[in-house]
């Protein structure tokens, strides 16, 4: 396998009992990569990227995630990543300053490595006055930007991001993706679900799964070409019912 | 009108949720409240369906009085709040008999109105409304919000969550209720649905920034702007916020949207100074603003 690229998955497939849940997907995504991995409810993107982050062993096929396997070696794969999600990221009732220690424990930081990596993400963030705040009463996007800068503590090769800037507003979105652009500018790969077409026209590339499978997979620009649609909105809707 | 809103302000503690909020929307119109969230729609939401009080100001519905008149409001409206309030150990034809009973109607009676939506749930509808998938939660919902046969629907962020074949859908389900003289009240976090609403207000903070038609919200966008790209991303966001002629500059998917400072601004002075910054495949071209680009400026 190709070890220039952070991701290389073959041949993957998860059923459970008669449901094949993913179908024989292979892709891979390469070091620095923005990587948009796209589905409609229902299609699979969940149960594949548990089994990319090493939570949900393959039926068959496999994969590696910065170099490890995901079947044999899903504790490597679970040290290499970081996670992020809408739905679950900080401890609400935990201040920012608190988040950042308690996950950097968790990621088996040192204190002396928590103290220096903490000044330095409210340095970043600008968060001076907040840091001592309860995170359950920062606004939506402050909160996505701080779980964001807490997905890196431990210096993860790649993040996986899942919908991470639904109902943010539209300027804190912006500065959410240029962090994500810094990051991958520095080397690291960025792997985002969503279904929502304007974060997908971020990425460099991204795959569309209709019904457990891979249908699609290139650059926006080229599969709105491929799709003849204006929009990445339009590429979904045909592939995944035929609609538009 | 159909919902008039008249210097509405409310606050929780110290955080001032609405801030002086006016808008009408006439019988009729499918008009959108667009913002992040936060921004104050729920709020809104909850004091026109009389479940809150303002501190100040006045709002009536189809001519109620959101305060004194609050009975026959609940009895006129329908309401699909954000998070899927159906009874999830009820199965999906015992949710709707429900709703039918309370506003002292029938399933039979109003079917007509729910047919669409209902026809495409009904093969589940012993199913328990908890089991259910999140396109098919959204259509129960809103077929329970329709069964009293409102003359005003309130759909609070209906599409959050649900995916851009569900979403597409449901906005044509809107667009067929609109044609029965129903008046929608619609919020969404997304930008992009805004321009299927008649007339919408952006609102953020609390505060309303604009209202109009989309294509006026669009129109008012007050500068000129570019879409630029090169190989790098990151160094190019870096470079435009250093540029002398920069007004602003925003990642918009795989282009920046550009707005210069001047109206002496010309793409070949960019691409030069691009050009000298070491960046290769560079595009610049005008382009025309989006509901976002306005959203942006406003709220900046």
């Amino acid at each position: 396998m190709n070890t220039k690229n952070a991701i290389q998955v073959e041949n993957l497939t998860k059923t459970f009992g008669a449901f094949t849940a993913v179908n024989n997907i292979s892709f891979h995504v390469g070091k620095g990569e923005v990587f948009g991995f796209l589905g409609a409810n229902g299609a699979g993107k969940t149960t594949a990227m548990k089994m990319l982050i090493g939570i949900l062993k393959p039926s068959s096929g496999n994969a590696l995630v910065a170099n490890f396997d995901i079947a044999t070696q899903a504790d490597s794969v679970k040290k290499s990543i970081g996670y992020m999600s809408q739905r679950f990221s900080l401890y609400n009732d935990l201040t920012i300053k608190e988040n950042i220690t308690f996950f950097g424990g968790i990621y088996g930081l040192n204190k002396a490595d928590i103290k220096t990596k903490t000044h330095a993400l409210i340095d970043d963030l600008g968060l001076h006055d907040e840091a001592n705040k309860l995170v359950g009463a920062l606004p939506l996007g402050w909160k996505q930007k701080v779980a964001f800068s807490v997905s890196l503590l431990h210096d993860p090769q790649i993040i996986f991001l899942d919908e991470p800037t639904g109902g943010v507003d539209p300027i804190t979105r912006r500065q959410f993706w240029e962090m994500i652009y810094r990051e991958a500018d520095k080397g690291k790969t960025i792997f985002v679900t969503t279904h929502y077409m304007d974060e997908a026209e971020y990425c460099n590339r991204v795959s569309i799964m209709v019904e457990g499978k891979i249908e699609a997979l290139d650059t926006p620009k080229n599969l709105k070409t491929t799709y003849n649609a204006d929009s990445m909105d339009q590429v979904f809707l045909k592939l995944a019912r035929n609609l538009a | 009108m159909s919902i008039i809103v008249k210097n509405i302000s409310k606050s929780y503690k110290q955080v001032k949720a609405l801030d002086n909020i006016s808008l009408e929307v006439p019988s009729g119109e499918l008009f959108g409240l667009i913002g992040p969230d936060g921004a104050g729609k729920t709020t809104l939401f909850r004091i026109l369906t009389t479940l809150l009080l303002p501190n100040e100001g006045t709002a009536s519905v189809t001519g109620y009085d959101i305060v004194k008149d609050y009975k026959s409001i609940r009895n006129t409206v329908g309401y699909m709040p954000g998070r899927f309030s159906l009874y999830q150990d009820l199965t999906v034809e015992e949710n709707l008999r429900f709703f039918a009973t309370i506003f002292g109607t029938t399933i039979e009676e109003n079917y007509d109105l729910i047919r669409d939506i209902y026809v495409q749930i009904e093969p589940f509808k012993n199913r328990r409304a908890g089991r259910l998938s999140g396109g098919m939660k959204q259509k129960l919902a809103l077929s329970c919000a329709l069964i009293h046969k409102p003359k005003v629907l309130f759909l609070d962020e209906p599409t959050t969550g649900v995916d851009p074949v569900s979403r597409k859908e449901f906005w044509e389900m809107l667009k067929r209720l609109q044609e029965q003289q129903i008046t929608i009240f619609v919020s969404t976090p997304y930008m992009d649905e805004a321009a299927l609403c008649d007339n919408i207000a952006l609102i953020t903070n609390g505060k309303i920034l604009r209202i109009d038609t989309p294509e006026g919200i669009k129109a008012s966008f007050p500068h000129k702007i570019y879409k630029v790209k090169s190989t790098k991303t990151f160094k190019l966001i870096q470079d435009l916020g250093a540029y002398e002629q920069t007004h602003s500059a925003y990642p918009f998917g795989e282009y920046i949207h550009f707005t210069p400072n001047t109206t002496a601004f010309r793409t070949q002075d960019l691409t030069h100074f691009l050009k000298e910054n070491h960046h290769t495949n560079i595009e610049v071209f005008e382009t025309g603003p989006t509901i976002e680009d306005t959203f942006m400026e406003l709220s900046d």
